[in-house]
């Protein structure tokens, strides 16, 4: 957003600049208006309050946001694969809880709207510390040096007391009585709108930051780091600032944990957080901006609605990223993307039959899968809770042979169904690209 | 600090401990090493094949008891890696080597998952076989158990074959060959896909071996591939890549280092102590230099891991850096 606000900001004509910036970025102006209204659609008039539920949601989702774009700092646009990016959001977290504990002990009168720069700043001193040493490397070593600091802090939260608070992490109370409007930050409410400001902030600084010569050059130390250096750059500082820039980032996202959780224990610096900004950058797609943003909201409505209906959430969360890693490598917004030529060529309407003929075939395949799946699941983890397979009031008995018999049956008649279908899909798709490339050398 | 007699006791007992472990380790870093010296390719799945060689051995052994076990359990692992590469490693490969190393990363999640749902979530009762069940000899006064000589024995027999197999036979000095020079014995118009395939078959028999002979003498839990898996990476990047001696070597030190960090209890307060300073709560930093090594133990692996690829990315006796 802002990225356009200081190009257009330079022009003079300011009601022309206005008018580029809304054409430009209606689409994140248009995520943020509808951000700020989303929980309205919840408020239950009767009791004059917000679902919990989907406030938390929304919340997590911001966080998320925040979090997933840092991570693309490092992924997508340095080419650097982090396995331990969550040190900095649990950092940034250590330290918020710290300084909010010391606001509420008189010593440090920050207000609460401002308590993520404190994120951001630990974020920031620990990236540059860690950094330092992380990248003297790239590529694998880079990614080991990560994993290895990854496990390294969160051996050390667990074990010393003072700074990390053990196995109990540490504890604080985000209504300090310190706010710039006089806001209690008691309902989860106030603190959503306090995400989404900072999320929105967020979100144009990394923005603007792309926009930067650094993050030209860290694009070009990730496509050829030789050549970045002939050009006259220190590959190792391009990615040491991108490095210390994506904690500062993580911080803030780690700052709004703490004011939303109110405790942050060893999880927030631990290989599963790690994974989690893995998986959601990926999934969205690390070849564009947005594509963390449409993998965080994506894997928090997965995670939210999924684990309400399912223990084995993680496995499609698992299974999802292995396709997207086998088939589909620049994520959810690259598969979006390749259609652009068709669309502008305006010739999407061939290609829908294809996809209808897809659906059907691919729908077998997951309810198969998601059988055989909940199948295994209640045979093992659902018995030991002494829980039973309900499907709308009637109960699957995993032991019996039915229901997997119905599994196999799905997905190996679906399997063969989907694969014919793909054949037939791959035929059409090439026909329409071919079509498409004609014309434009045509014209 | 102990007294003097005891102290040799800690250190010769820990000693044979930390030299069968080292080659629990070793039988899974020589396969890990291979494929990533070949393949470019951190397997993170590699772990996983040592986890999923515990529960087969386990399954395995509740119907036919724990030798045929000892074959067949790898074997399915060997199996199972051989399918891993064929139909899908290779698919992956064209996406590029970070999408190669996140696939592994995801199948050591899905395989996670799968032994969750599997074999449930608790650590399941895959016992040493009653044989083998008692003490070998005696030692200070301390017994050392017979399956932990067997262990021994089964490392150093594995250790003999791959030797060989290396050495003396023609598909074993292709796969030396290819360990330093990949793209040369393609142009030499060696089947490299297919030594892939073998040599990723042959990196899962032996994480699955590692698994069997390990898991009864650790623990057999979901989780165990994810406590092993960091610790094996430690030990080939130690090794260095391309070198198996290195990794043998790397394998008997992390081995070691790790069990005698779990005997020794000294802290960084003892040394100060002995030159004469005394950390007491009001010093700075007064809970680092008071943390016990026990404590501290599962950090070395880590550190081990940092400073090697900051200091020596070659590591020990690599060809080439990580």
């Amino acid at each position: 957003m802002s990225g356009g606000a200081i190009r257009t900001a330079a022009r003079p004509v300011a009601a022309d600049g206005a008018v580029s910036f809304l054409r430009r970025q209606w689409p994140w102006l248009a995520a943020l208006a509808f951000a700020v209204v989303v929980p309205w659609f919840s408020y239950d008039w009767s009791t004059g309050r917000h679902s919990g539920f989907i406030v938390s949601m929304l919340s997590q989702i911001g966080i998320s946001i925040v979090f997933a774009l840092s991570y693309n700092m490092l992924m997508g646009q340095a080419g650097l694969l982090s396995f331990g990016h969550a040190v900095f959001l649990g950092l940034g977290g250590y330290v918020t809880a710290h300084v909010l504990n010391a606001t509420k002990g008189g010593a440090v009168p920050l207000p609460l709207e401002l308590t993520p720069l404190a994120g951001a700043l630990g974020g920031l001193g620990f990236a540059i510390v860690l950094g330092y040493f992380a990248t003297k490397q790239r590529a694998t070593a880079f990614a080991m040096i990560t994993l290895g600091i990854g496990e390294l802090i969160t051996s050390c939260a667990l074990m010393f007391q003072t700074f990390f608070g053990g196995e109990g992490g540490v504890s604080t109370n985000r209504m300090t009585g310190h706010s710039l409007f006089g806001l209690g930050y008691g309902a989860p409410i106030h603190v959503y709108y306090l995400i989404v400001a900072w999320t929105a902030l967020s979100v144009a600084g990394m923005l603007f930051l792309t926009r930067t010569p650094l993050g030209r050059m860290a694009n070009a130390t990730r496509d050829n780091f030789e050549r970045a250096q002939f050009v006259g750059y220190d590959p190792r500082m391009v990615r040491f600032f991108q490095f210390a820039l994506s904690g500062l980032f993580a911080g803030i996202a780690g700052a709004l944990y703490t004011l939303t959780y109110e405790i942050v224990t060893y999880d927030t610096v631990a290989g599963p957080m790690s994974a989690n900004a893995l998986l959601m950058t990926y999934i969205g797609g690390v070849g564009v901006f947005a594509g963390p943003v449409v993998g965080a909201v994506l894997i928090v409505l997965l995670q939210s609605w999924v684990s309400l209906l399912s223990n084995s959430w993680l496995v499609y969360a698992g299974v999802l990223f292995i396709l997207m890693v086998t088939f589909a490598p620049m994520g959810l917004t690259g598969l979006v993307l390749m259609h652009q030529p068709i669309w502008r060529a305006g010739r999407m309407g061939r290609l829908v039959g294809p996809y209808l003929r897809l659906l059907v075939p691919a729908l077998l395949v997951v309810l198969g899968f998601v059988l055989a799946v909940e199948l295994c699941s209640f045979l093992t983890i659902g018995a030991a809770q002494g829980k039973s397979f309900t499907l709308s009031r009637i109960t699957i008995d995993p032991r019996g042979a039915g229901a997997w018999l119905v599994a196999g049956l799905l997905l190996v008649g679906g399997g063969l169904c989907l694969r014919a279908a793909m054949r037939g899909f791959g035929v059409a798709w090439s026909a329409v690209t071919e079509d498409v490339k004609r014309a434009e050398v045509r014209a | 600090m102990c007294e003097e007699a005891p102290l040799m006791e800690v250190l010769l007992v820990s000693l044979l401990n930390g030299l069968v472990y080292g080659m629990l380790l070793f039988m899974l870093a020589s396969g890990l090493t291979l494929i990533f010296s070949m393949m470019g390719v951190l397997n993170f799945a590699h772990a996983s094949m040592y986890m999923l060689g515990a529960y087969f051995a386990y399954s395995v052994s509740r119907v036919i008891g724990f030798w045929p076990a000892l074959v067949i359990a790898p074997i399915l692992c060997g199996v199972l890696g051989a399918l891993i590469e064929m139909y899908a490693l290779r698919r992956v490969h064209r996406n590029g080597h970070i999408a190669e190393l996140l696939f592994t990363v995801g199948l050591a999640f899905i395989i996670e998952k799968g032994v969750q749902m599997a074999w449930g979530l608790l650590p399941v009762p895959y016992r040493v076989p009653p044989v083998l069940d008692r003490a070998l000899f005696h030692i200070y006064g301390s017994n050392f158990h017979a399956y932990r000589g067997f262990m021994f024995l089964i490392s150093v027999l594995m250790f003999v074959a791959i030797w060989l197999l290396l050495t003396r036979t023609r598909i074993g000095l292709v796969i030396q060959a290819a360990l330093t020079h990949p793209e040369m014995v393609g142009a030499l118009g060696h089947n490299v896909p297919r030594v892939f395939t073998i040599v990723f078959a042959g990196g899962s028999v032996l994480a699955g071996l590692a698994g069997v002979i390990g898991g009864n003498y650790l623990v057999t839990e979901p989780s165990m591939a994810a406590t092993m898996g960091p610790i094996v990476f430690v030990v080939v990047v130690f090794g260095g890549l391309g070198s198996l001696a290195g990794c043998f070597v790397a394998s008997l030190i992390m081995g070691l280092v790790q069990t005698y960090a779990v005997v020794l209890d000294v802290s960084f307060a003892d040394l100060l102590a002995r030159l004469g300073l005394h950390v007491t709560s009001a010093t700075p930093l007064a809970e680092v230099l008071t943390m016990p090594l026990p404590r501290v133990g599962a950090l070395l692996p880590y550190l081990m891991l940092i400073l090697v690829l900051l200091l020596k990315p070659r590591g020990l006796m690599g060809t080439r850096d990580t």
